[in-house]
């Protein structure tokens, strides 16, 4: 390249990152092309923005459930072997044995559509159409006491769909409802008279390589 | 005990067992005081025969490219826990905290926690784009980001459902598997600040949403105020690139709050005027307490701390002088005392803070002490700059209940037995 190419290169790249400059910017990337942004946009929040054009009904959704799903999730969503339970255990959220599933403990529908249509199928994850998880979702509403069984879900109606526990959730408050763990001066002599052991993991005994016990937590 | 282990040295019986459930009496019989001045009752041949790395030439400088810890080391790896999980791909390993020192997580020992496998992402086709309620919605090659004015940062990763197995009661016999769903690291990387405003932030901007481009597509949501603070876009782990299990080429890095929001193999950012409410800050990552209701957003990981030598994978082998060590951090802010009990809480010393104390990384504490074969229960209790004490675990199950799974920072108690045998208990 001549050195007066050179010159007048240089000259056009910081013409080209000039306005990013004056704006205290690096000027480094590119403006995303619409059909990049739309192409990898896929989230849906609970006031429904996201949500693409598209509906599915509580019949189709069982067809595809049946089909691409009951595998793992059981034909219900009642979670086949150790796979995640996806519906039922209503009551059990003070139980010792909590099931939390869509309809037990999901605050909100639209976590549903997103997280299906990100990963799910497992290991075939965004293969499903919109009209598919439109569908999908109707049928795991239903399977949950949500919709009856002839409900069409569509992004019109989409909205109008609560869950039973989303009143249940609250901000972290740890800084006022755990106060008492701010504290000056904790003990350093004679705190206590006596000590007791309560509990031992040994009696459990579900350490790895104790190949044969099996426990199921989340 | 475990019969086949029969005849095989402590170490390897140890890294056999993998955890001190099944270390029979008979295995810390030989316990010694083996004072320093004692006379050798003959020659040690360790001394007096030539060995054969003193005699023979070792492998050139070829032989390991990219070197590896040495085989008298190969016990000391991650591990799982295989009934915890239904498959292998959504599923997490346990850094091995008993064997490692200073506050360094090696990168080959950084527990991992995936929900769709290892991404293994050609760097040259990763974008990074920004979208949602900015002026510019912008796409970035990894060479951009590293023309990118970085920094350096040693920060700590927890994940929040660390020591989770053990909200109803003591389970597992291990720190590696009580403890270890944490890593300490140093990352170089972006502040977010910088690349956020290259898209230039629109008024209304109050949450950002990080997504992967792992086949669990996972996503969070951060509060804008949190992402323009202290997050970090990184490239490198301890000096190289981040691994493939921990997000190359490129992972968000939350300083002090829960691990499932340092979202690796990141590919978007997209900002918005409310959270998303993802899976994993709904069905996961929300706190159920015992009255039925939950709390979300739990973000910071409050102040923590364990003892890792003596722990059940490290039991004591000898009387008379011993080094107890631990770590403790906390994600509010900067560790500024450990305290330690030897005799269940009764009394408590003063632990010595050594190496870096650095805010929102974990700081490494010792007690030198003396052993005559008595019986200890050792717990620690860590503080940070706001004043919090790390609390019992009879306190937060006070105000949590048994449901939690998630944010047990509950103080550890070590049984350690006249043999040396050390177990996970819980006491009055
Ligand atoms: C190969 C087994 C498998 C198949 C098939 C499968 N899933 Fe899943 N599903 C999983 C696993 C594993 C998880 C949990 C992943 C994790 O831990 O991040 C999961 C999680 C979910 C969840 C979230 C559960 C919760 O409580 O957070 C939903 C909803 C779901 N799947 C729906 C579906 C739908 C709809 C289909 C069919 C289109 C499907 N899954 C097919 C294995 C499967």
């Amino acid at each position: 390249m001549s050195r007066f190419r050179k010159v007048f290169a240089a000259a056009l790249v910081m013409a080209a990152t000039a306005g990013a400059a004056e704006a205290g910017r690096l000027g480094l990337g590119r403006e995303a092309l619409p059909e990049e942004v739309a192409a990898w946009d896929i989230d849906i929040r609970p006031d429904g923005q996201g949500l693409p054009p598209g509906k599915g009904s509580v019949k189709e959704g069982e067809a595809l459930f049946l089909e691409k799903c009951a595998a793992c999730h059981g034909e219900f969503g009642e979670g086949a072997a150790r796979w995640p339970v996806l519906a039922g255990g209503f009551g059990s959220l003070k139980s010792a044995a909590p099931e939390k599933t869509i309809g037990s403990f999901w605050p909100y529908a639209s976590t549903t559509f997103d997280y299906i249509r990100r990963a799910m199928p497992f290991g075939q994850a965004q293969t499903l159409t919109d009209d598919e998880v439109y569908a999908l979702v109707a049928f795991l509403l239903s399977m949950n006491d949500v919709v009856k069984d002839d409900f069409v879900l569509s992004r019109d109606n989409f909205t109008s769909v609560k869950l039973p526990n989303e009143a249940a959730f609250y901000l972290d408050d740890r800084e006022t409802a755990e106060k008492h763990f701010w504290r000056k001066d904790p003990c350093m002599t004679a705190c206590k008279d006596k000590v007791e052991i309560t509990g031992r993991a040994r009696v459990i005994d579900v350490t790895p390589d104790d190949k044969d016990k099996s426990m199921k937590v989340e | 005990m475990n019969q086949t282990a029969k005849g095989l040295d402590r170490r390897s019986l140890l890294a056999a067992l993998g955890g001190g459930a099944a270390l029979g009496a008979g295995a810390a019989a030989g316990l010694t005081a083996r004072p320093a001045a004692a006379a050798a009752a003959k020659p040690d041949p360790a001394i007096t025969e030539v060995q054969d790395w003193s005699r023979f030439l070792g492998e050139g400088v070829a032989a390991h490219p990219y070197g590896k810890p040495s085989k008298y080391e190969a016990h000391v790896v991650k591990r799982d826990v295989e009934w915890l999980t239904a498959g292998r791909e959504s599923s997490v390993n346990f850094t091995p905290l008993h064997e490692l020192d200073g506050i360094i997580t090696p990168n080959g020992l950084c527990f991992e926690r995936h929900h769709g496998g290892i991404a293994e992402v050609d760097p040259a086709k990763h974008r990074l784009m920004i979208n949602g309620l900015v002026d510019r919605q912008l796409v970035f090659t990894m060479d951009d980001i590293k023309r990118m004015p970085r920094t350096n940062r040693i920060y700590f990763l927890e994940c929040a459902a660390n020591s989770g197995m053990e909200w109803r009661g003591a389970q597992l016999n291990g720190c590696q598997f009580t403890h270890g769903m944490i890593h300490n690291v140093m990352y170089t990387g972006v502040p977010l600040r910088i690349l956020l405003e290259e898209a230039g932030l629109k008024t209304n901007a109050k949450w950002i949403m990080v997504e992967g481009g792992d086949a669990a597509g996972m996503n969070r949501s951060i509060p804008i105020e949190k992402a323009l603070d202290d997050c970090l876009i990184a490239f490198k782990m301890n000096g190289e690139a981040l691994r493939a299990e921990q997000g190359y080429p490129l992972r968000i890095v939350v300083p002090g709050w829960e691990g499932n929001m340092w979202v690796k193999w990141l590919r978007r950012i997209e900002v918005g005027d409310q959270p998303w409410h993802a899976r994993e800050e709904t069905s996961k990552y929300t706190d159920l307490l015992a009255d039925g209701r939950s709390r979300r957003f739990t973000f910071v990981m409050d102040a923590k701390s364990v003892v890792t030598n003596p722990s059940p994978q490290a039991p004591l082998k000898f009387k008379g002088p011993n080094v107890l060590t631990g770590m403790a951090w906390s994600g509010r802010g900067t560790i500024t005392r450990v305290d330690v009990t030897l005799d269940g809480g009764r009394n408590w010393r003063t632990a010595r803070l050594d190496g870096p104390v650095l805010p929102r990384s974990v700081a490494r504490f010792y007690v030198d002490f003396d052993w005559q074969g008595e019986e200890l229960m050792i717990q620690s209790r860590a503080m940070d700059d706001t004043g919090y004490v790390q609390p019992t675990k009879a306190e937060l199950r006070a105000v949590r209940g048994l449901n939690s799974i998630y944010h047990n920072n509950g103080i550890q108690t070590w049984l350690v037995r006249a043999n040396g045998e050390t177990e996970n208990v819980e006491i009055s």
